[in-house]
């Protein structure tokens, strides 16, 4: 039924002000939803199931519409491994001659690490388990940057899992579905990642702005990085482990300090994504925040009974009316009997088994 | 004698069918596609309907139909809710304000309209990502998208020819 067909029928209004008022009501009701959004707060998102259920309904169309894309790059490889074997068996040898030296080099230095591990009961990652996925469905424009993989929720996928293709860090998991999720990038806007420097240990906070090389900001210390550093996760904050490969530093025009992603090297098809447990999701932050009195050691509690019995003893002054209030520095030394925030604290500070 | 007006074209679903043609395109474009470094273009399929419903008829149900093709959008593109419908009906409402200085013209005025109205777009989708974020976006970037949503004009004009002189009172 058409719109003036219907109740409305006998109510005139001049067309260009009624549309122009629905195109306000419209953009009212778009500016309220933008308000309202917080995407940036991930699974407390009030609108994270609606985008849930959208990653649902597109995860098998983005499979089907990718499907013939990987095969026709899977017979386009077949095809170019079958002409260039020869050369490409040629390239792996001396590959594998490059890398054997870095191998050898590689158990030495992991011997050594174990050792200066051990020796200083370093509490170092364990190492996170991984689940395989597949990229189906890709956004790449200026304003979001994401992607649908084929595994979510049943496959123990959570929010805040960190994403890696072969070659490093792709981004985040910020939704996810039983069987699919969605991917937050490193290039996207809203994306913030702490990094460190390798080089010389510096921090700063890599930052999506839509380009394909996110900014390097928040660089601390003098002349902490040079073209070509290259840049890690600094596992700052929690939300991702210690050390896993971002890119490499590199200048723009403007002379602003920006990352080449390793991730961008090839296409993004296959990912893992590593089941990390985020540490700020293991950890109580009230019992963090709460402030016990340590417990005293022998000789402070000798030294505080003594004073105690030397308080008692001393004759009582009936003239001065300050010997009448009870001493007030007993009860401040008392230590206070919270068992639980102290064993939290000291359960942090013990080494891992 | 009296001259019979001609009878309009029938044309189903002007706002319907060419909402869901440009969700659909937006979809199959997200395929993951990259060949020598190059991706697929993103182009804003849904600018066609702001600029089209405008100059063929105003009407009452195009800006919330605008709204919802918005919406769809930001699900999709994972972009805070609301951004795409804000910028596309800020191109509409520019549309329908200027309707009566430009319809008629001929193909050069209404690109040049067109790529005023995309410009609209673009600048409130920037701007609101910046106040969000914290972010300018990577300008490059956005010329791009501009770029591509611009090489979309042929099907906005196509979409005007098929239904300008139809009879469109169904949606």
């Amino acid at each position: 039924m058409a719109f003036r067909d219907g109740p409305f029928q006998d109510l005139k209004l001049p067309l260009t002000l009624a549309v122009v008022a629905a195109t306000v009501v419209a953009i009212l009701a778009a500016l309220v939803l933008l308000v309202a959004d917080r995407r940036a707060a991930l699974a407390v998102s009030g609108f994270s199931s609606a985008r849930n259920a959208v990653a649902r309904g597109l995860a098998p169309a983005g499979e089907v519409l990718e499907a013939p894309v990987r095969w026709a790059g899977d017979g386009i490889e077949a095809i170019g491994g079958y002409f260039f074997a020869v050369s490409e068996n040629r390239r792996l040898k001396a590959r594998i001659r490059d890398l054997e030296t870095w191998r050898d080099e590689a158990v030495a230095l992991r011997n050594v690490n174990e050792r200066y591990e051990a020796l200083l009961k370093l509490k170092t990652d364990p190492p996170a388990p991984f689940v395989a996925a597949r990229s189906v469905l890709d956004v790449r424009g200026p304003f979001a940057n994401a992607r649908v993989l084929d595994a979510g929720a049943a496959a123990g996928v959570q929010v805040g899992d960190p994403v890696m293709s072969e070659n490093g860090l792709v981004g985040r998991i910020v939704g996810v579905v039983p069987h699919a999720s969605r991917v937050l990038m490193l290039t996207d806007v809203e994306s913030r990642t702490p990094v460190l420097v390798d080089r010389t240990n510096a921090r700063a906070l890599l930052t999506g702005d839509g380009g394909p090389n996110p900014r390097l900001e928040y660089i601390r210390g003098q002349d902490p990085v040079k073209e070509g550093d290259v840049l890690l996760t600094s596992g700052d904050g929690g939300v991702f482990p210690r050390g896993l490969p971002v890119g490499v530093v590199a200048k723009d025009l403007r002379g602003a300090w920006r990352a080449r992603l390793y991730s961008d090297l090839t296409p993004i098809d296959y990912v893992r994504i590593l089941l990390f447990q985020d540490f700020a999701a293991s950890v109580d932050p009230a019992a963090l925040s709460a402030t016990a009195v340590p417990p005293l050691t022998a000789a402070e509690e000798a030294d505080r009974a003594l004073a105690l019995a030397k308080a008692t003893a001393r004759p009582p002054k009936p003239s001065s009316p300050a010997a009448q209030t009870p001493p007030k520095a007993a009860p401040q030394s008392t230590p206070a009997p919270t068992p639980a925030p102290s064993a939290a604290v000291n359960s942090l500070a013990a080494p891992t088994p | 004698m009296i001259r019979k007006r001609p009878k309009p074209v029938q044309r189903p679903g002007w706002i319907l069918w060419p909402m869901l043609a440009s969700l659909a395109a937006t979809v199959v474009l997200m395929t993951p596609v990259r060949v020598e470094g190059l991706r697929l273009p993103e182009p804003v399929f849904p600018m066609v309907l702001a600029f089209a419903w405008a100059v063929i008829r105003p009407s009452v149900v195009g800006p919330f139909a605008l709204l919802a093709t918005g919406l769809f959008l930001d699900l999709v593109w994972g972009a805070p809710l609301g951004l795409w419908g804000l910028a596309l009906l800020l191109a509409y409402g520019g549309a329908v304000v200027s309707r009566g200085l430009v319809t008629g013209r001929g193909t050069l005025m209404l690109s040049i309209w067109y790529l005023v109205l995309t410009l609209i777009a673009f600048t409130g989708a920037y701007i609101t990502t910046m106040l969000r974020a914290h972010v300018a976006p990577y300008l490059p970037s956005v010329l791009w998208q501009l770029l591509a949503t611009l090489a979309l004009f042929p099907l906005a004009q196509r979409m005007i020819a098929f239904f300008e002189d139809a009879e469109i009172r169904s949606w």
